[in-house]
């Protein structure tokens, strides 16, 4: 199988080797292509069992410039036939676009290790005013009903002993949480901070992180929701000069989450890796949108998504845009998304966008792969007396063991692996793996 | 003792209008303790051979029969076959990422044996063979065949045969690819096994080249899907000086006579 590539320029690159490591030839790939109009998208599942292939090129819909704003009804109200929202169930997203103002919060459980401070602002607290801007109508009410935010602050040159853990549990209540959090990492500190969202909730959380000149900073958000919980939210994360970011998503759990990363560059030489896992089980929705905005000379971006999906109505989307204005020369940048369709009737859309507005870069690219068990890696491991259920189990293991293991949390990344190993359980043993997990309505 | 045997095989590949017989009525027999070397061109259906008996969904069986021990092999899952005590050391070892070299060889060891070799013992069996086979100890944490050079993956097939100890192995060009020094620990690894036990090796090779190194009880000349000729190790130095060409010409009218017979 191949990518093609697109770009307004000819400087867009991809490894050939890309698809065939994991997929097998024909179980369709695809590279978005940018600036064509939207039609179609690169989705697969519903299809033939193994196959999924259509030509032609993947169009993207996404606008060059995005409508940013404060106030929710810049947007007016979503229909679900908007580019932002086209891919969202939009009866289950209601709850959030929908709720109302309310005191209701997730009940934090808070490690903090020395050279951190937690805080609370108000909503007219500059630091407020200074943030990235919503992008959409749920987030721009989010900024509104958090009516401030809380504050975590890394001092300048701070290097943590251990992670910042923000352990946020829902507790089943009707309201809508609504919350907005900032990470502010001070020049040249080194932080690793971990959201970790468990239990029964309808949330809609901000989240920015704002990396200081120099400073090394990861934020791994785990969603491991119970099954019912609806979870929306903004991450927002500017780069400053020489810094490093890496995010690293994880989306198990819950009945619908929909998480909008954003990434920009407030000087020359920053890095963002953005990383994201996600498996979804019969019925659940998991989307996952990116937006990377190269505005500076001479930063990195390296995006990979992957996500695998099981049972009937499982959904998964990854948006995955990358602009490079005029003004980012020697910009590097990679994105890529593989899916892993684990079952019929599930459905993967995978949409990358690359835009590039000067030729003066290192490299760009961009892929996208969605399919089945490669046939070749799962006879090479039964040919040597492994059966195939261990085989498919060691196989998805290895598929999202590469991308966890980026979380550098031995104790976190077991948790995880465990929780994906249960599941691939569930998937391989059971005759029916849509009978295995039913979710289950938040009181 | 063991015995591997081939009865008048007959397997295709592709689907409906598509298929197409590779070979053609395959007859061999192997018995622990021998080396045969099955020798053809590029094309000829060596590789059908050594995929079809290990089990690649690819092939389809149309005709014959493949026996371990009397046992029906063409009954058997992949992973049965393997468990059975045959071997495959691929022409073209699969990458599979995200899992360890040393993760996949425990895990393979286990189903083989029935039980999970003992750690201390393991890990030892492990990088002794690894030393004999010049790997360097950190290929235990790559993945397997991942980033690996053509010398690399045939090592590490090599390494797998050792360490699974099949009762008959075949080696599917193990030869092709490496230098001189890659083909001497490969082969070396090869005679080390044949020397220890009672292993039947089945030796496909393109060249003549590794018989230097592995001796071999018979040659068998693999033409257009079947054996064309059979001899001692002596058959494999007249290939050596003459080549293929006066069997390739023969099996084509053989084609052709039995096309036309069709
Ligand atoms: N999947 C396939 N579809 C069609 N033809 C195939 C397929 N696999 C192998 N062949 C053909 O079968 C013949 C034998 O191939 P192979 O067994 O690989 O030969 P060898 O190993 O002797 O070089 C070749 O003509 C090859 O093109
Ligand atoms: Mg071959």
């Amino acid at each position: 199988m191949t990518d093609s590539t697109t770009g307004t320029t000819d400087l867009t690159t991809q490894p050939a080797t890309l698809a065939s490591e994991l997929f097998a030839p024909g179980v369709g790939a695809q590279a978005g292509p940018p600036t064509t109009p939207a039609s179609d998208t690169g989705s697969a599942g519903n299809a033939s069992p193994g196959a999924h292939s259509h030509g032609g090129p993947t169009p993207t819909g996404s606008p060059p410039e995005r409508l940013t704003s404060t106030d929710p009804d810049v947007f007016g109200a979503p229909t679900g036939r908007e580019e932002t929202w086209r891919f969202t169930p939009m009866k289950r997203i209601r709850p959030l676009l929908d709720g109302a103002a309310s005191d209701a919060r997730l009940t934090w459980t808070t490690d903090l290790p020395e050279g951190v401070e937690l805080s609370r602002v108000d909503a007219g607290d500059p630091l407020i005013k200074g943030l990235p801007e919503p992008v959409d109508r749920l987030a721009a009410l989010t900024r509104q009903r958090a009516g401030g935010a809380d504050v975590v602050r890394v001092a300048k040159e701070a290097q943590l002993d251990r992670p910042v853990t923000l352990a946020l549990a829902g507790t089943g209540g009707d309201d809508v949480v609504w919350g907005q959090l900032v990470i502010d990492v001070g020049a040249f500190a080194k932080a690793t901070v971990v959201l970790d969202h468990t239990g029964p909730a309808k949330y809609s959380g901000g989240v920015t992180v704002l990396a200081g000149d120099g400073a090394q900073v990861t934020l791994v958000s785990v969603q491991d929701w119970a099954p019912g919980s609806v979870h929306g939210g903004q991450y927002d994360a500017v780069v400053g000069r020489d810094a490093t970011y890496k995010q690293v998503v994880v989306t198990l759990g819950g009945d619908l989450v929909r998480l909008v990363s954003n990434v920009q560059y407030s000087g020359t030489g920053g890095r963002a890796d953005l990383f994201g896992v996600y498996f979804s089980d019969q019925t659940q929705h998991q989307e996952h949108r990116l937006w990377v905005d190269h505005a500076v000379p001479n930063c990195t971006s390296n995006v990979l998504y992957k996500g695998a999906l099981q049972g009937e109505g499982a959904r998964t989307v990854w948006i995955g845009d990358v602009r490079i204005r005029p003004a980012a020369t020697g910009t590097e940048t990679y994105e890529l998304n593989r899916n892993l369709v684990l079952t019929d009737g599930a459905r993967a859309d995978s949409v990358p966008n690359l835009e590039i507005e000067t030729g003066e870069i290192v490299s760009a690219g961009h892929a996208s792969a969605t399919g089945r068990f490669d046939d070749e890696q799962l006879f090479y491991l039964c040919s040597r007396g492994i059966d195939a259920e261990t085989a498919r189990r060691l196989v998805v293991r290895g598929f999202f063991a590469d991308v966890v293991q980026n979380i550098g949390i031995d104790a976190l990344q077991d948790r995880l692996m465990g929780t994906i190993e249960t599941r691939l359980g569930a998937a391989f043993s059971d005759p029916d793996p849509a009978s295995s997990i039913q979710p289950v309505e938040v009181a | 003792m063991s015995v591997l045997e081939i009865r008048d095989l007959h397997v295709s590949v592709g689907e409906g209008d598509d298929a197409k017989e590779i070979l053609r009525g395959v007859d061999l027999t192997v018995r622990s303790g021998e080396t045969h070397a099955i020798m053809g061109p590029n094309g000829s259906g060596k590789s059908t051979l050594a995929y079809s008996i290990a089990g690649h969904p690819k092939y389809t069986v149309t005709g014959g029969t493949v026996t371990l021990d009397g046992e029906d092999v063409l009954a058997m899952t992949v992973d049965e076959r393997a468990r059975a005590g045959l071997f495959l050391a691929m022409q073209y070892p699969v990458e599979v990422p995200g899992v360890s070299v040393s993760n996949f060889l425990r895990t393979a060891a286990t189903a083989i044996k029935g039980e999970a070799p003992k750690l201390r013992t393991w890990v030892k069996d492990v990088k002794a063979e690894m030393e004999l086979l010049e790997m360097d100890s950190a290929f235990a944490e790559r993945n397997v065949n991942e980033g690996f050079s053509g010398g690399e993956k045939k090592r590490h097939e090599i390494l797998q045969m050792r360490l699974l100890k099949p009762a008959i192995a075949i080696l599917d060009e193990t030869d092709s690819g490496l230098d001189v020094d890659a083909l001497r620990i490969v082969s070396e690894g090869v005679n080390r096994t044949r020397e220890e036990g009672e292993i039947g090796v089945l030796l496909i090779t393109h060249y003549t080249r590794i018989l230097r190194y592995i001796k071999p009880d018979f040659v068998h000349v693999f033409v257009a899907g079947k054996v064309v000729a059979e001899g001692g190790a002596e058959l494999a130095d007249q290939l050596e000086n003459e080549g293929y060409a006066a069997y390739v010409k023969d099996s084509n009218e053989l084609a052709a006579a039995e096309g036309a017979r069709a």
